[in-house]
């Protein structure tokens, strides 16, 4: 039996304000225990929670990068259960009128070269109050609390049920990631737990329209265990149905050591929330005039860049955004331009490369890469887009992965880059030779520039005609018999000949112009 | 609903709550004169009326991101039941 795998995600996101959502108290990660847990975060009697601006802002950010509506009055609403770190016996969350719903997000799944494109919609985005955290295992029979999380803002994003792999949600999972830390409201730091997965999983008969029983399993902290997590489950739901089974609804935890899911309460015993309006906290009103603020402080998001990348001129540029983006064909390409990058000059318009899918999905993995890429390019020159791209994806994240850094932390600066490929552009170096000349670079760690390595080293090739001539001659001179060879028809000694003049000049030789002397000299 | 007196007296038994027979049929009197208010009150057709967040018609105010709190955790710990190494302790808890 053919079986469909259904899945929806829950993101927790922190939000990267200074302060807590409710509370001037500071949200560093790793302060001492405590430290950072003032009256209101723990729940002291008579404390008020005041709003923080900026974490509203962050979530009217993610909404437009989305294309989401803005609720214009959300309420805050007191979800209420009893667990020792959370000190209040309720957490301040959104429930009917969330701030940020509905909205969708492209994602690419599936292989390079086979992948395919997906429309994954949004149910929500609410914001809420981190709880604080609960030690169980560093005192003797008793648990000990931090509160420092404790009001930590958080953006809840709910996916709807629309993926149907693990794949797929590794990849929303992914884009999702990619784009809270490319619009600037969240660090992303997995291991500090600033993105936290719940995925909801469920089975149906392929072809089947109504939906299976879901199991909620909670807190995945990185892609790899939710990957995990959701074909274990996926299987095991597969497994329990064709044995006769059925699939209740529960909450299950992902045991990585095992690599398998064990409940952690059923649909019987799942807590009723007792959600209702938190009389502490009035309406949260967003006008119209604040949005369109934020909206035109928005960067350039990653599709919108990705097109820009890979468009040849301004018209296919603004039919790749209509083509993503849904807006009317008659929109005007300049202004339809310029509303895709808010920021940009009309100048930023013709910032177009005509770089391959694959190069632009590459460079807009990460805002930062965007930028590296971009600030190459500017000094390099558009017209050599293609060579800047190929040195950043093929040189620069290549090492960088290696090394598992990421671009902030690039050994080698843009400008350094840049000045290395210029001296390829202007036929100072080979390739080959500029490869040699990155290693140095970046090995030195001293931000030392092409030119410099070129010079001690003693790199520049040989372009001069008279002295590349110079040099066949005597190879001609010496090997008297190739040459009669060519000349009666084995052109195979073509190579021979070149391979002698690259060896000749220990490889500085411009191979390009050796080729054309050779061809010249040997019909001569 | 209607309440019987053995109600109002279990009731209070479950909440530890003594009650004497005189208290319990005030009481009684009491809850069902509640009881009749959310009666009339579900009488009231609001099938097409915005549910009230606030009593207050006014909006929420917002602060600037600012850190203004400081490091008070021996005065917060000071009537903690018990503390060690800068952690509030409870009793174990694993769900």
């Amino acid at each position: 039996m053919q079986w469909e795998i259904v899945v929806g995600l829950e993101v927790h996101t922190q939000l990267s304000t200074k302060s807590k959502i409710f509370s001037g108290a500071s949200t560093i990660f790793g302060a001492l225990p405590n430290a950072q847990a003032c009256l209101i975060d723990i729940g002291f009697p008579g404390v008020l929670p005041v709003l923080n601006r900026d974490a509203v802002e962050r979530a009217i950010k993610f909404g437009l990068a989305v294309g989401a509506t803005i609720n214009p009055v959300s309420i805050f609403a007191r979800k209420n259960y009893f667990y020792p770190d959370l000190p209040k016996g309720y957490q301040i969350s959104q429930y009917e009128l969330p701030v940020v719903q509905g909205g969708s997000i492209k994602i690419q799944a599936g292989h390079y070269g086979s992948e395919h494109n997906k429309n994954i919609r949004l149910t929500r985005a609410h914001l809420e109050e981190d709880a604080g955290k609960s030690l169980h295992e560093d005192f003797d029979s008793v648990t000990g609390i931090d509160f420092n999380r404790a009001g930590t803002p958080l953006l809840e994003i709910v996916s709807e049920p629309d993926m149907r792999s693990s794949s797929e949600a590794i990849a929303f999972a992914k884009t999702l990631h990619s784009l809270v830390r490319w619009i600037g409201i969240c660090d992303g730091n997995m291991q500090e737990g600033s993105f936290r997965c719940d995925a909801n999983v469920s089975i149906r008969r392929l072809g089947e329209n109504t939906l299976g029983t879901r199991r909620e399993i909670k807190n995945l902290n990185s892609f790899r265990f939710l990957q995990q997590a959701i074909d274990y489950e996926a299987q095991w739901q597969i497994d329990t149905l064709e044995s006769g089974g059925k699939i209740q609804q529960a909450t299950v935890l992902f045991d990585s050591s095992k690599r398998e899911t064990r409940v952690m309460r059923n649909k019987e015993n799942a807590q009723d929330y007792r959600y209702f309006p938190d009389p502490d906290l009035l309406p949260l009103e967003i006008s119209q005039k604040w949005i369109e603020q934020i909206n035109n402080s928005m960067p350039e998001l990653p599709m919108q860049r990705s097109c820009r990348f890979m468009a040849h001129d301004t018209t296919s540029y603004a039919d790749a955004l209509r083509e993503q983006f849904g807006t009317k064909p008659e929109t005007n390409p300049d202004i339809l331009i310029k509303q895709s990058c808010h920021m940009a000059t009309v100048n930023d318009i013709h910032k177009i490369y005509a770089l391959s899918a694959y190069d632009a999905a590459m460079l807009t993995a990460d805002i930062t890469t965007a930028d590296y890429f971009e600030e190459v390019v500017k000094i390099v020159g558009n017209t050599h887009a293609k060579l800047c791209a190929n040195w950043v994806v093929g040189e620069i994240i290549t090492r960088l992965n290696q090394e598992s850094k990421i671009i902030v932390v690039s050994l080698i600066s843009a400008q350094q880059l840049a000045g290395l490929l210029l001296r390829i552009v202007d036929g100072t170096i080979s390739g080959k030779t500029a490869k040699d000349v990155l290693n140095d670079m970046w090995n030195s760690m001293d931000g030392v520039t092409a030119d410099a390595i070129i010079e001690t080293k003693n790199l520049k090739q040989v372009s001069s005609k008279e002295e590349i001539e110079r040099i066949i001659d005597e190879i001609f001179f010496t090997n008297p018999r190739q040459v009669s060879d060519y000349r009666n028809g084995k052109v195979k000694a073509f190579n021979f000949f070149f391979g002698q003049v690259m060896k000749a000049t220990t490889g500085k030789a411009n191979p390009a112009q050796v080729k054309k002397i050779l061809a010249e000299k040997l019909i001569a | 609903m209607s309440l019987s007196l053995d109600d109002v007296k279990r009731v209070a038994n479950l909440a530890r709550i003594e009650v004497g027979e005189d208290e319990a049929r005030a009481t009684l009197a009491q809850l069902t004169g509640i009881f009749s208010l959310i009666e009339q009150m579900q009488a009231v057709d609001t099938s097409a009326i915005k549910p009230m967040s606030h009593p207050q018609d006014a909006v929420q105010r917002l602060r600037d991101d600012v850190v203004t709190e400081t490091d008070q955790h021996k005065l917060f710990q000071s009537i903690a039941p018990q503390v060690e190494a800068r952690f509030y302790l409870v009793p174990k808890v694993i769900e």
